[in-house]
């Protein structure tokens, strides 16, 4: 089992290797795309076989014996002793269950998408690459391997966002993914690295962490829990390091399922589960993870609202819900905030995967506002997009319902009520724009044609039809807080609600719902109209608040201010001007000395006496002095 | 018995008239003579010193220079002539040749 483990994490890797090899030998374009989609689809399938073998033999052991499959000691000098070793228990083992199935259906439908471009293989090269990464990242047993996964990621998506590298607007999208996230990155290297300081050499995997920071002191604990949330703040795209994450649609639409339902984005609420045992210790981060989680889901969701681009709304759509995770991760619910993840990774890529078929059918059209009348076109693509958009807008019986469910009843039981109306909100916003798309794209304009349909090809629709299936059934997992008993993470404890309450609060949240939907088709059923800035609340939002404009002024024109300045001042006038004194003032120093000589005897005359005339004088103070 | 402040003031004013001759005029014949007005204020300091302190090494080193001066004119006027050859004047800022040329440089 031990081998199955390790083999997880490293086929995806090395078929990336394989791929990225053939392409890079193949200069002439001889291998076939059946070359390469052989082999990208084969390590994915492998990989899922795996981790579903791994699951079932799990599922009857306890939870508290994870499996370990140790590789070699990586590093081992003095009290710093880093294994490349893989653990799996119950999380892990749900994240890998769901990451390697998702991805493998992503990777077919990614196999018709990508089916004309040039890159075929650098493409699934760096597909299979980021699986790989993310898989690291999950089955990591200590947190220095899991950053070494959580980097790996983020270079997997900066190289995915910017394959169209041909338009240069998506490189600065990649761009400004790859440094938004180093910031976050940042915040997770200066917290492992206070938190090993502080644990003096007891052991740096997950289990001796656990048992080590009993010791540590309440403000050490908290400086690293708030500064761990930094790095899932960056890879989740939570306020105030989100920015990326629209922009980020300059990728492939596979390239935006996987990073949104698979990898990347799950990875900062996974690593806050998994450091859950450490947030315990300290509720007050947790509850400011959890606002920070609420304010991101709301103007997530006001901004989706507004927009236009179908796959930015479900960019923010994706910010929005994990939102939701952290309110769950932030109160201590940590089986609940998994839940929602796993559930979110199969409507979303859904979403994802479905906005992919409109936009390939309709040659790469992604405003919605052109669109409309799809649902006669595209019936199955419209029937999973309908799935997916129930399940996001938690309509019982679809998945989202109960996961979301179980976070907004979790904030209000444990008396966050600002929380919970913050929660509430967001879900009736969701509820608002998500079948605004809908009705948009594949309602409004009942009479609209569609000539130059590009017809669709089963590697598309039936990965769409195994995740509607998925998206209207993983919900039942998680009634009775099923899901979260099996998961087995360190919840903090709520008190029990009455049974009356419980009902009551379903029912609101179905209401809530219901009420965002009614809301878009008075807008939005029959002849919708394109958001326009009438009024100012309104341009603010169709302008995301301004944040990019913000962001800009004070980060990236400082710094090209600074560089400016290095360049221009600092290198131009004092560097080169301190080496230009230098040389030209020998020049002109010699050129001034060069004109004392002008051959003219009477001025040789007035030099020699003058020059005598001062010695003498010099003579005579000296002689005086003495 | 004349003081020895006369004899310095008409050497200084020797001196002063050859080095203004020296520095102003152009005709070398002119500027050889103030050379030597010049050398001969220096003699007769010598000598007037040499009379004040009652020795005669002044004395002996004047005698010697006016030997040398004779020699010395000899050769100057020989290079007046040469360079009145070469260059068809006795202006001395007709003689350039020594001269910084900037754009050669």
């Amino acid at each position: 089992m031990e081998a199955l483990l390790s083999l997880i994490v490293i086929l995806p890797f090395l078929s990336a290797t394989i791929l990225g090899l053939s392409y890079l030998v193949d200069s002439k374009k001889n291998l076939s795309n059946t070359y390469y989609a052989t082999i990208a689809l084969t390590t994915p399938a492998i990989v899922t076989l795996l981790s579903f073998v791994l699951v079932f033999k799990m599922s009857t052991m306890p939870h508290d014996t994870p499996l370990y499959a140790h590789l070699f000691d990586w590093v081992k000098v003095g009290q710093l002793h880093i294994e490349m070793r893989f653990m799996l228990d119950r999380l892990s083992m749900i994240m890998i269950g769901f990451i390697t199935f998702i991805g493998t259906l992503i990777h077919i439908y990614a196999v018709e998408y990508m089916q004309s471009d040039e890159g075929f293989g650098k493409f699934f090269a760096y597909f299979n690459f980021f699986l790989g990464s993310m898989l690291l990242l999950v089955v990591a047993s200590n947190p220095i391997i899991m950053f070494i996964g959580w980097e790996l990621v983020g270079l997997a998506s900066y190289l995915l966002i910017g394959f169209y590298h041909k338009v240069s607007s998506n490189i600065t999208a990649a761009n400004k993914a790859f440094i938004v996230n180093r910031v976050g990155d940042f915040g997770f290297i200066v917290a492992l690295g206070v938190l090993f300081i502080a644990l003096e050499g007891q052991g740096f995997s997950f289990e001796a962490i656990e048992q080590g920071i009993g010791g540590l002191s309440h403000s050490t604990l908290s400086f690293v829990g708030a500064l761990l949330f930094v790095g899932a703040m960056g890879k989740s795209a939570q306020i105030p390091l989100y920015v990326w994450l629209p922009d980020a649609m300059a990728g492939p639409t596979p390239v935006s399922a996987l990073i949104h339902a698979a990898t990347m984005v799950t990875a900062g609420v996974y690593m806050v589960a998994r450091f859950g045992f450490l947030y315990n210790e300290i509720p007050h981060i947790g509850e400011f993870i959890a606002y920070i989680g609420a304010f991101s889901a709301l103007i997530a969701a006001l901004m989706a609202s507004f927009e236009r681009d179908i796959k930015k709304i479900l960019a923010y759509s994706t910010m929005s819900q994990l939102g939701y995770m952290f309110i769950a991760v932030g109160l201590g619910a940590y089986g609940a905030g998994i839940f929602h993840l796993f559930t979110h990774a199969f409507f979303k890529a859904l979403l994802f995967m479905g906005a992919g078929a409109v936009i390939i059918a309709l040659h790469h059209e992604q405003d919605i506002f052109k669109m409309g009348n799809l649902r006669k076109v595209l019936p199955q693509t419209f029937i999973a997009m309908l799935i997916a958009t129930l399940a996001i807008t938690s309509i019982p019986p679809f998945a989202g319902f109960f996961s979301k469910e179980a976070i907004i009843n979790h904030a209000f039981l444990s008396g966050h009520y600002t929380l919970w109306i913050i929660a509430m909100t967001t879900a009736f916003l969701t509820a608002y724009y998500m079948f605004r798309l809908i009705f948009v794209v594949f309602f409004a304009h009942s009479t609209k044609t569609y000539p130059h349909l590009i017809p669709l090809g089963k590697m598309i629709i039936y990965p769409l039809i195994v995740l509607a299936i998925g998206s209207a059934t993983v919900g039942f997992l998680g009634i009775e807080h099923g899901f979260a008993h099996f998961v087995a993470l360190p919840d903090r404890a709520t008190p029990a609600p009455t049974h009356l309450l419980e009902y009551g609060l379903m029912g609101l949240n179905i209401l809530v719902a219901l009420g965002g939907i009614a809301l878009a088709y008075r807008l939005f059923g029959t002849n919708p109209e394109p958001p326009k800035a009438n009024i100012p609340i309104k341009a603010l939002f169709i302008h995301k608040f301004y944040v990019d404009a913000l962001y800009n002024r004070l980060f990236v024109d400082t710094l090209r201010s600074l560089s400016i300045f290095f360049d221009r001042v600092v290198d131009g006038a004092v560097i080169d001007g301190i080496l230009g004194l230098l040389t030209g003032g020998y020049k002109d120093l010699g050129a001034k000395l060069a004109s004392f000589q002008n051959g003219t005897v009477k001025t040789y005359a007035t030099y020699v006496i003058l020059s005598v005339s001062l010695m003498s004088l010099a003579l005579i103070y000296l002689l005086e002095a003495q | 018995m004349l003081s020895p402040d006369k004899f310095l003031f008409v050497a200084v004013m020797m001196f002063a008239i050859g080095l203004i001759g020296l520095m102003l005029r152009r005709n070398l014949f002119v500027v050889y003579l103030s050379i030597e007005l010049m050398l001969s204020s220096v003699n007769l300091i010598l000598a007037t010193f040499s009379r004040m302190h009652g020795e005669m090494d002044g004395g002996v080193v004047s005698l010697l220079m006016i030997a040398v001066i004779a020699a010395e004119a000899a050769i100057f006027l020989a290079l007046i002539i040469y360079i009145y050859r070469i260059t068809k004047s006795v202006d001395s800022q007709s003689i350039t040749q020594l001269t910084h040329k900037r754009d050669e440089a």
